[in-house]
This record gives structure tokens, sequence and C-alpha cells, in this order.
């Protein structure tokens, strides 16, 4: 019988295998990966393919590194292993780079696919086409404000195993024809793309034309600027252009920053729905029902997988969600640097003639200046998430002298009185206790109002806005001052200038270089533009010398482009305690520097182009060295 | 018997561990000397003036940064070999040969590099009394011409250290001015010594000048004068 069986099975082995064509059963289509085909043919999996090219777009500053949108001293960091960042004296030549072209080869792959699909619709087609494109010049974009000219490749490469890649090397372009292919590639866009003001996540012509404005405007500047410092340039133009070009850079930056602001765009318009004015400045950032202010967005979704921890590092410590924030304090200089509500520069007024000046209130000493302070920074005596924080240092007593703690919220007994009373902030400031409000604030650009965003396992979903109406307001003034017309660049920072609650318009005459340097600083801190800034006008190295800054000079020169800003320093608020007296209780506030802060950053000329690594010159020897590295 | 089993297998380990087959020499040859004008040593700012040393004949290549000291010397360890050395253009207070130069190291060598400075102090002279730091010298345009380049600023630095510079922030200077250019045959400026009561007492102090070309981000320095109060 078993052997019967046996023969069985053999023979109905020598049967299966006979009877069927194997080539055909072995071809299987792969139940885990799509093939391009399949991909190319429905617009829905070729859309997924396309948000992958956008969730690698590059930003400088994002919030999804709180760090990357408070360099430069702008703010000090409060969390101990980010120190050392004030106590080095600069950065590496390398810092800053990038130089992703697998990105580009991608996106050179993508366009190549999809536009040799045959089952899309034209429509379709010619919409992700053109956002495939407005990725790859927004790279480029990326790359030339940090490296300089970068080789252009507009299409995928192969190698070809013949042992010679000298084919593939390609030479740096100049830095202009970088811009100039920016500044084409969304002349060529912007009527392709749609005009849909409340499209934010994907490309469309508002964006377009945000980012030529933009670009055109750096590289305008570069050319104009880039004259003072003639040693930031390569002979071959890789870095650097002619300061012949400047006038036509500037003239096509106003053009299309007009193109938006004339509603050639859609309904774009400077956000103006509270009328807080301070509360209207930070909803731009969080309120993204029908927001006319935004253009262009990162956006995020709680429960929909896309979050980030923004809030979760900088929510005010005491009542925060979690055991941390407060990372990002904004510096004195920053704060003092808003303007009072007639347009004049004051410094915060904490002592006359070397006498202290008691206010009745915490936050009094903040009051009657610019509306986007208090929008952009969390003050003493201001409320995050309905909530006061509660920001002072300690108690000073009569003589002068102070009592403080060194742990949040700490109690002790002042001399005369029995019994322990608090003597200093559950939100610090304590000097060298991180996650403190160690400068004596803390940032609210960009935190999150709603309940849970400082929850690690909510997060948040505001977005994060790479082009706003306001910028583009600030571009077309900077523009038009740039091209001798005052007048009009005067009306473009008065547009901004008035939402901020500033009562004296600007006259022509008050529009001067400083001018639009300062709007831009206080209207645009902590977006990730002010190191670009610096950089195009040639700053860097003149505000960031390497010399430390003396507690004279800090209260000095405000509203001045070229004022040193190597280190952060503070303000502390202070309870007077001395009864009987007529300012007991009473607050004032003391101007000093962190103990931590021990170095001052300096800004060397190879600084202003990020290396290129020696890696890749060796692999491609056609690439010539930034300047002055 | 096993145990002297062990001991042959560990001399044979031993012995063939310790073989030179894939073994480094360490580097083995000093490369010392100055950057010099008319056979006068350049001081400049600690590690900020810098020049390049490849050596040919490995795989990737990449350049041997050696940076020059505060009194305008400079000495790298280094193997024997080819090697080509480049000023990199816009490095240090002077114009160097922008050709590259040849040289083989075997063993020791000291070798003084010539460049031409923008300017050259001279007849720097400094004093101390009474808390403040005085010096005066003469500043003397060695390039001219086409090439010529303005003075910026000539700045009296002083720091209780050795290393005196202006590019280090508080960790080269405690204090410093800069001198009026009408007369660049005949500069004097004078600063006060600022206290610090975080800081111990000391009785001397480290002084030096140095002048800021026009568009040149390294400046050139007198050597460090020792003062003591």
């Amino acid at each position: 019988m078993k052997k019967h069986i046996y023969l069985l099975l053999i023979a109905s082995v020598a049967i299966w295998s006979c009877s069927k064509n194997d080539e055909e059963f072995l071809d299987r289509p792969s139940t885990s990966i799509l093939t391009q085909e399949q991909i190319f043919s429905d617009p829905k999996t070729t859309l997924s393919v396309l948000a992958d090219l956008y969730n690698r777009y590059y930003d400088f500053g994002t919030v999804e590194d709180w760090a990357s949108l408070a360099g430069f001293n702008v703010a000090y960091w409060s969390e101990a292993g980010r120190y050392p960042e004030f106590q080095n004296d600069g950065w590496g030549y390398g810092a800053w780079g990038t130089w992703d072209y697998a990105y580009i080869r991608e996106i050179n792959l993508f366009l190549e696919r999809c536009s040799e699909a045959t089952e899309l619709t034209e429509e379709d087609k010619t919409r992700f086409l053109a956002e495939a494109r407005f990725l790859r010049a927004s790279y480029y974009f990326e790359m030339v404000k940090r490296m300089g000219g970068v080789p252009l490749i507009l299409e995928s490469e192969t190698y070809d195993f013949s042992g010679d890649a000298s084919y593939l090397q390609h030479p740096r372009e100049t830095e202009a024809a970088i811009y100039d292919f920016v500044i084409s590639e969304a002349e060529a866009l912007k009527d392709i793309l749609p005009n849909d003001a409340n499209t934010k996540s994907r490309a469309t012509k508002g964006a377009v034309l945000a980012m030529q404005a933009r670009a055109a405007l750096y590289a305008a500047s570069i050319a104009k600027y880039g004259a003072t410092t003639p040693q930031v340039s390569l002979p071959g133009g890789e870095v650097g252009i002619p300061a012949s070009r400047a006038n036509e850079y500037y003239t096509k930056a106003l053009e299309a920053s007009e193109a938006i602001i004339n509603g050639e765009a859609g309904g774009y318009g400077l956000y103006t729905k509270k009328p807080d004015l301070s509360e209207n400045f930070s909803s731009i950032f969080y309120d993204k029902a029908n927001n006319p202010e935004a253009i262009f967005v990162e956006d995020y979704l709680v429960g929909g997988g896309k979050t980030h921890g923004y809030t979760i590092v900088n929510q005010p410590r005491f009542g925060a969600e979690e055991e941390e924030g407060g990372r990002i304090n904004p510096s004195l200089q920053f704060v003092q640097s808003f303007e009072l509500l007639d347009g004049t520069y004051a410094p915060l007024e904490n002592e006359i003639g070397g006498a202290p000046v008691y206010f009745d209130n915490i936050g009094d000493i903040f009051q009657g200046r610019d509306a986007r302070l208090a929008g952009t920074v969390i003050l003493p005596g201001s409320k995050f998430k309905s909530t006061d924080v509660d920001i002072w240092a300690g108690v000073v007593l009569a003589d002068g002298s102070v009592v403080s703690g060194d742990s949040r919220g700490q109690q002790k007994e002042l001399p005369g009185m029995t019994g322990q009373v608090q003597v200093v902030g559950f939100d610090g400031p304590i000097d060298g206790l991180e996650f403190t409000a160690q400068t004596g604030f803390y940032i609210r650009k960009y935190q999150d109002p709603a309940t849970g965003s400082g929850r690690r396992g909510t997060q948040s979903d505001v977005w994060f806005i790479r082009y706003r109406y306001a910028e583009v307001l600030l571009n077309a003034a900077e523009a038009a001052f740039e091209l001798n017309q005052p007048d009009l660049a005067a009306d473009y920072l008065n547009d901004v200038r008035e939402r901020a609650g500033l009562t004296v318009p600007l006259t022509a005459a008050d529009v001067t270089f400083d001018k639009i340097v300062h709007e831009r600083y206080v209207e645009l801190a902590f977006e990730g533009l002010h190191f670009f800034d610096l950089k195009r006008w040639r700053l860097a190295h003149v505000i960031l010398d390497g010399n430390p800054i003396s507690p004279e000079e800090v209260t000095e020169n405000i509203g001045v482009a070229t004022k040193r800003e190597t280190q952060p320093y503070n303000i502390w608020p202070y309870k007077y305690y001395n009864p009987g007296d007529a300012n007991d209780g009473k607050w004032l506030y003391r101007i000093n520097r962190l103990s931590r802060i021990t170095g001052s950053d300096r800004f060397r000329l190879g600084n202003y182009y990020s290396e290129i690594g020696q890696g890749l010159i060796n692999n491609n020897p056609k690439l010539v060295r930034n300047p002055n590295q | 018997m096993k145990v002297k089993f062990y001991i042959l297998a560990l001399l044979v380990l031993a012995v063939s561990a310790s073989c030179e087959l894939d073994n480094f020499n360490e580097p083995d040859a000093d490369f010392t000397g100055n950057i010099v004008y008319e056979g006068q040593a350049i001081p400049v700012a600690r590690n900020q003036v810098r020049f390049e040393l490849w050596q040919s004949g490995y795989g990737s290549p990449a350049p041997i940064d050696v940076a020059i000291a505060q009194d305008g010397s400079f000495s790298s360890r280094l193997f024997s070999g080819d090697y080509k050395l480049i000023f990199l253009p816009g490095e240090g207070p002077f114009r160097a040969s922008s050709d590259t130069l040849y040289f083989n190291l075997s063993g020791n060598k000291t070798m003084d590099l010539n460049v031409t400075p923008y300017y050259m102090i001279r007849g720097a002279q400094f004093s101390q009394s009474s808390g403040t730091v005085s010096g005066t010298c003469g500043v003397d345009q060695i390039i001219t011409g086409a090439n010529g380049r303005a003075v910026e600023r000539v700045t009296l630095v002083i720091n209780r250290t050795q290393f005196v510079d202006t590019n280090s922030g508080g960790e080269g200077s405690i204090a410093q001015v800069d001198a009026d250019l009408s007369d660049l045959s005949n500069l004097s400026m004078s600063v006060d010594i600022p206290e610090d009561a975080k800081k111990p007492d000391q009785d001397y102090i480290f002084a030096r000048i140095g002048v800021k070309v026009e568009g040149i981000e390294d400046m050139i320095y007198t050597p460090v004068e020792k003062l003591n109060l």
C-alpha cells in the first residue's frame, strides 16, 4: 500500500510540473510595490508621490526644529545642552550647507515619468508637472541662498558603469544664473498653477509669485550690497552678482509683489480679524480658517499623523502640559527694538539717572509699544492659554540687595516678616535653570493655544507659513525704496505698521535703509528669514563681529541696522520690598547678561556661503570652492 | 604539556600580531617656519590665518590645514613625502604668491614663507601708568598702486593672557581702542584697564597693536608685549 502512495505522489508531481507554463507561473505581480505604470495612471497615486516631494521641501527655519527659528542671538536658548551655542565664537564654514541632488533627481524623474503618463487627464498632468517644477525651483532657491551658484541639473542622469563618470560632473553655474532660473520658472508657472487663495499647502499662483518676489529681491540686494564686500565673490561669478543688475532685479521684485497686492493671484490680504491687535498678530500663525495672510504653508493635522512639538518645547514652564517648555527666550535687544506707538525708538526705561523706576504692574514697562511685541513675545504679566505666566526674578530689599531662589517658585523668609513667601516666579527667570524664561521672556509666535498642543501624546498642528502677505508688502516696500520710489515704499510699510497699531504713518522722507531693516526684523522675526536678510545686505559680518556687548551699548542705537548682535541680554522684573515705603510691592527692572553667555559670535566672511565639502570636490573636481574658506 | 601548548600558541599569536605588515609609521617629520617679509616674521591673530598642505600619492585628497601662531610661526607634524603648499585667496593680511609651492619632506624641515603684507607696523612702543596702557607706532604701506588698500583702523588691544587679538572676542581682548588715523607715521592710543571683580588680581598685562586693512578680514599685529603693572 505504502509503495502505491509514493508512486502516486511522484506521478502527480511529474504531471503538475509539466502541465503549467513555468514562466507564467512564477511571474507574479508584487503585492507590495506599485509599478511606474500603475502609479502614473491614477491621479491619487501620482499625487501621493508628489506629496512625498512636498514633504521633503527644505526650510531653513521650521517649527519642527525650534532652534532653526531662533538663531543669531535674537533669542537665548533655555536648554542646558544648548548653552555651548552661547559659549563659542561663531560657526564652522560648513554650517547651513545643503546639497541634496538626490531630491533634485527624484523631482526630475517625477517630471519625466509624469509627462510620459497616458492615462492622466491633461488638466491633472499640467498641474502636477507645474507643482514639481515649483518644488524644484524652490530647492534651487534654497541652495543658491546657502551655497551660491550650484550645478543646474534639469534632467535625470544615469551612470553607464563605463568606469568614467566625468560626463556626470557639472560645474557650478553663476549665482545670478540660479536666481535667473528661479525667477524664470516662476514666470513660466504663474499662469499654469491654480489661481486660488484658499489653497495653502500646494503650489498656487500666489505662492509662485511670492517666491519670485523674494528671489528677485535677494538677488537684487546681493548685487547692490555685495559691492561693499568684494572679497565675498568668485572670479567666475559662482558667488556674487554684478552690481549693474541690481535695478533689473529690484524691478522684478516690485512687479511680482504688486501682482499679489493687486489681487492678480486671488484674495490675499493682511489678517485683521481680531480687535486686540496683539492677539490679532499672534493669530496669523495659528488661525487656519479663511486666513487671507498665508500664501504657502507647511500644514499639519492632529489626528492625521502629521504634528510637531513646537509648543511642547516652548510653552511657559509654569502650567506646562509636560515637564518642559520655555526654550526660546527672546532677547532684550529684540524686545526693546519695538517702537513706541508714535513710531519712535526708546529703550525700556528701567532707570532714570541711575535710580530705578518703580512700576505699579509688572507689565507696565512694556506698555505703549508696537502691538507686534506682545504678539511675538510672552511678556511678564501676560497670559498664555488664559493662564498668567509667573516671570519675576526676585525681591529687591530697601538697600538694593536681592533675595531670590534657585528653584522655580521658591519660598524664603524676608527680613522683618514671619513665615515664608515666594521670592521667585514659577517661570523663573533663574540664571542657568533650563526651561525658565531666562531673558525674562518666552516666545509667543507659532505657539498653539489649543488644549493638548503641549502634550507629547497630542502635539500641535499649527502650520508653518513659508510665504505670507505681510512679507510680500515688505518686499514691495524694499524694492520700491531701492528704486527711488519712497512714497510707494512708505505706503506699503504703513499698511503693515497700521495693523501693528502704530499711530503715526511714515512719510516718504522717513523711509531709510535702517527703517526697512527694522521693519523686517520685528515683523518677520522667528520665521527663518532674518539670517538671509543679514546675508544679502552683507550685514552679518558687521553685526556679528565677535566682540562682546557692553551693558552701556546694549540699550543704545535701537533701530540702527548695524547694531551689534553678538550676545543676547536679559531684563528681569523684581518685586520691591520695603514696608512703609511708597514703592513697596511695586516692580523694578534690571538689565543683565546671563552667566552662561561667555562667547560672542563672529561671522567670518567665509560664512557667507557654506562650504562645499572636500568629498564633493573630490568626486567632482569642476566644483569651485566658496571664497574665504 | 597542555600549558606549554598554550604558551606556544600565545607566542605565535604575539609574533604574528606584531608584524609590520599593515601598520603605518607615525608621522615623522616636523615642518616648521615663519611667514616673513624681508626676513621679519609677521605676527597675526592666533589660529585665524592658515595655509593648506596637500600630500599627493594617497586616495581621496584632503587638505591639511596649518594655522599660523600669533608670532607668525607655524609648525606641523607630517608624514614624509611630497607636498604642495598653497595660500587660499583672501587669506591673511598679506599677498602671498599665488603659485603652488612644491617641496619634499623627509625628516624635519624648516622653511620660511615669503609674503608681502599690505602694511608693516614700525617702532611700536608700549607703556603703562596708573591703570592706563598707551601705545605708539607708525604704519608703513608696503603694497601700493592698484593692489594697495587703505587702513581701516589701527587698534591697541590688551588682554589678561598672552593671547591677544581682536578676533577672539572676550577671549582675545579685555579692552581695545582705535587710533586717530590722521598721521599714519605717528599714531598713538591709550586704553584704560577695565576692572573685573570676578577675576583675580595680576600685576601684568599683555598688549599689542593691530592694523585692519580695508576689505581684508585678518589683521596685522605687532608682537605681544608683556607690561608689568
